[in-house]
């Protein structure tokens, strides 16, 4: 969202000036931003700005906690594509922000936090609820700014807003001093445009190196794409869907780039990394190209760095220069926007010839089927992964889904099937516990006509579960499943694998989730068997108010497969198999 | 020839907005990214509002490109260029207080003298040295002043300019930094 230009002949008259307090203008710039909504809470150095609020056409989602205020803006963003706005005191209010912004920042999401500062005559006093939030910030955040003057602060938010945005989004705070807010100035916006001389985000692919990514892609005869977050923050869905139509190369997906390429398209493989697929991961091992969208080669992709894709050429198409070659030496950059490099790619390729590899990666999966737990008995019980496959059927795949972090993210990425892009907003880079059900009442604001669900383990929701009073008093309505499994599962499952089975400040006693519902005014459901599930997911779906789904699931359950972490891709822990079912040890990889 | 992979003393000049705190944005970069800051001087130049770096950090041919990208993504950064391979001239300034009286002040301003360095301030029993020039002279001079006593030295940053008529004027090194893959290189 670059600024607009105006451009003013000397005849036109110019705006008249308008006496407006620096608080005014908080809110002033922000709707010309085209914000609506925001997310915060109310303090001794935000007051001047919260006093001029009602004057402007934006809705303001009290909290009960700041970190809730960025996770909101957060899923805001996420779901909407547009920034997301957090808003909060000095000093504590500040610091409470700081881990949704590091999330933000590690997910590239555009947010902008906006934080009342002690009086500019006070700063450096340790003036009371003073904290320098913008050096506290200075390492999570794309930018930050400081402001102690009136005159600074629309020309500062509309900077603000646009290095949010543009880019590789990312996280901008704007610390405004308390006398700012009040002081009054005569304001004219001249609707000039945003002028930063150190900050071109900009980038394209010189010709050269398009050529010879269409020669690489020519000869590839075992080629795969990955979808990562940049496809779906770069909208480039439909361009990708044109370049696998026309080539037939395969397409797997890191876990943000999720939903960015149908999940239930011929051509989709699925997730990769640490809880991928194990067909995915071996045939990346396999593979001899590797065009990877928008992604950064993470620790959690890629396991060991030495042996990773060791015959793959690789091409990495990305925005950000810095990402190149910084975990995974790649042989042909190519810089720039995902969806304009797509659009450059498309007239050059063809239908490549690779039938072959084609069958290979259907025999891999054969394999593969004979452990997934869709397909195994649940003898009564009830498994997380169960939950997740019912609710993906009787929300016909379309829900928005909004996970926190651990297993239970794990299973959703693995069997709910994203068929479009921002339909899953999950915490990946920081890995985030708490992060869902915020995150999910800011993407409620974001599509008020979508279905949303948050899938969350009972750890992670205790850790934001105060937002619950928030959806009751401003009637927000989500549908919350708990995998209540009494355990922090994924240290646990790590605590199984890795430390002897020593299960040390993992079991975790939680409050009767329905009660704490209905505490709430909101209502609750709990499900212990498999055919409870769909009339409990008919059930919360139909309530006006937000439902928490208690799913009382198998306690010590593990997700498969499981790359140790830095371990080789391919040597993964695979799901037992149940007795008498045999297995092909040829497509053995893991150390079952 | 050392090997892309090989760690060399690089030298990189970059222009940045004279502002407040973004010193500090440059130094938390290389904190957190890991980079080790051999030396860094930065000072105005003859434009406004904009200050000029020069800092040396050991890094691998990688590392050095990620350095500059990362420093290009920092909103105050103007500009960011390695000048290691290119054509320049660097210097540092260095003060050094020998603790010598009369009697061998003449002795020291003759040594001084072949290094092209300059008696800044004499007092009754000690002389101020300045001298400019490489890391390896600044040694030289220390090493032999070293035996009539060193009371203090103090040394600035190394800065540096590429030789040439082309200026490299903060608005003009607009370009991202070179980037290629392991087959172009």
């Amino acid at each position: 969202m670059a600024a607009s230009v105006t451009n003013l002949t000397p005849n036109e008259t110019r705006p008249e000036a308008r006496r407006l307090t620096g608080a005014q203008l908080i809110w002033e710039t922000l709707v010309k931003e085209g914000v609506r909504v925001v997310f915060g809470y109310p303090g001794g150095a935000i007051m001047p700005a919260y006093d001029a609020l009602p004057q402007y056409p934006i809705r303001h989602i009290l909290v009960r906690h700041e970190q809730g205020a960025a996770h909101m803006a957060d899923g805001y963003a996420r779901a909407s594509g547009r920034v997301g706005v957090a808003v909060a005191t000095s000093g504590p209010g500040a610091t409470n922000l700081v881990t949704g912004i590091a999330n933000a920042m590690m997910d590239s999401i555009p947010i902008v936090c906006i934080t009342g500062q002690v009086a500019s005559t006070l700063i450096g006093s340790d003036a009371f609820q003073e904290t320098d939030i913008t050096g506290i910030t200075l390492p999570i955040t794309k930018h930050n700014f400081l402001v102690s003057r009136a005159e600074d602060i629309a020309p500062t938010l509309r900077q603000a807003f646009y290095i949010a945005s543009s880019g590789r989004p990312g996280p901008v705070l704007v610390d405004i001093t308390k006398d700012a807010q009040n002081a009054a100035i005569d304001y004219v916006d001249d609707g000039a445009p945003v002028r930063l001389p150190g900050y071109r985000p900009e980038r394209s692919p010189v010709p050269e190196e398009l050529e010879r990514a269409i020669e690489l892609i020519r000869k590839a005869k075992r080629p795969i794409v990955f979808c990562g977050h940049g496809v779906v923050k770069a909208n480039a869905t439909p361009l990708l869907l044109e370049f696998v139509h026309k080539t037939g190369i395969p397409v797997a997906q890191t876990l943000l780039g999720l939903g960015g390429f149908p999940a239930t398209h011929p051509s989709s493989l699925g997730m990769m990394g640490m809880h991928g697929e194990a067909w995915v991961n071996t045939a990346i091992q396999e593979a001899d190209l590797i065009i990877a969208l928008g992604m950064r080669f993470d620790d959690r992709v890629t396991g060991n760095l030495k042996t990773y894709a060791p015959n793959a050429k690789k091409i990495h198409v990305e925005l950000d220069p810095a990402e190149i070659n910084k975990n995974v030496k790649v042989d042909l950059p190519l810089l720039g926007d995902v969806r304009e490099i797509l659009r450059l790619l498309l007239p050059h390729v063809e239908k490549l010839d690779i039938a072959e590899w084609l069958a290979h990666i259907e025999e891999l999966k054969g394999d593969s089927a004979v452990r997934d737990i869709q397909v195994l008995p649940d003898n009564g019980r009830l498994f997380a992964a169960h939950v997740i496959h019912d609710l993906w059927r009787y929300t016909e795949g379309k829900a928005l889904v909004v996970t926190d972090v651990g297993q239970h993210q794990m299973w959703e990425a693995q069997y709910y099937k994203h068929d479009h892009p921002r339909k899953l907003v999950t915490s990946g880079g920081l890995g985030t516990m708490g992060f869902a059900l915020p995150a999910a009442m800011g993407a409620r604001l974001a599509c008020p006509d979508d279905e949303i669900w948050v899938v969350a383990g009972d750890g992670g929701f205790q850790m934001t579960a105060c937002e619950l009073a928030t959806c009751a008093q401003e009637n927000i309505k989500v549908n919350i499943a708990i995998i209540n499994n009494g355990y922090l599962g994924m240290v646990r499952q790590w605590q199984e694998f890795f430390y002897g089975g020593r299960y040390v400040a993992t079991p975790i006693k939680s409050p009767d989730f329905v009660k704490l519902a209905e505490a709430h005014g909101l209502s609750g459901i709990r499900v212990t068997r498999r055919e409870e599930v769909r009339e409990a997911v008919e059930r919360a779906r139909a309530n006006a108010e937000t439902t928490i789904i208690d799913f009382r699931v198998e306690q010590e359950d593990a997700v498969y497969p499981m790359v140790p972490a830095g371990a080789d891709l391919n040597a993964m822990i695979r799901r037992p198999l149940p007795e008498g079912v045999k297995h092909n040890p040829i497509y053995e990889t893991g150390e079952d | 020839m050392p090997s892309p992979q090989h760690p060399i003393l690089r030298t990189f000049v970059a222009y940045v907005e004279d502002r407040p705190g973004v010193l500090n944005r440059i130094a938390s970069l290389f904190r957190r990214r890991g980079y080790n800051i051999v030396s860094l001087n930065v000072g105005r130049t003859h434009e406004a509002g904009i200050s000029r770096m020069t800092f040396r950090v050991e890094a691998d041919e990688d590392t050095a490109r990620r350095i500059e990208a990362n420093l290009y993504k920092l909103v105050n950064v103007l500009s960011v260029e390695d000048i290691t391979d290119k054509p320049s001239v660097s210097r540092d300034l260095a003060l050094i207080k020998v603790s010598v009286g009369p009697d061998k002040r003449a002795e020291v301003l003759q040594l001084c003298e072949v290094f092209r360095a300059r008696a800044v301030d004499v007092g009754p029993r000690d002389l101020i040295v300045e001298i400019t020039g490489t890391q390896d002279k600044i040694d030289g001079l220390v090493a032999i002043l070293e035996p009539f006593g060193i009371a203090e030295m103090v040394q600035t940053g190394t800065v540096a300019m590429t030789r040439g008529p082309k200026g490299q004027a903060a608005t003009t090194m607009h370009q991202p930094p070179a980037l290629r893959g392991v087959d172009a290189a």
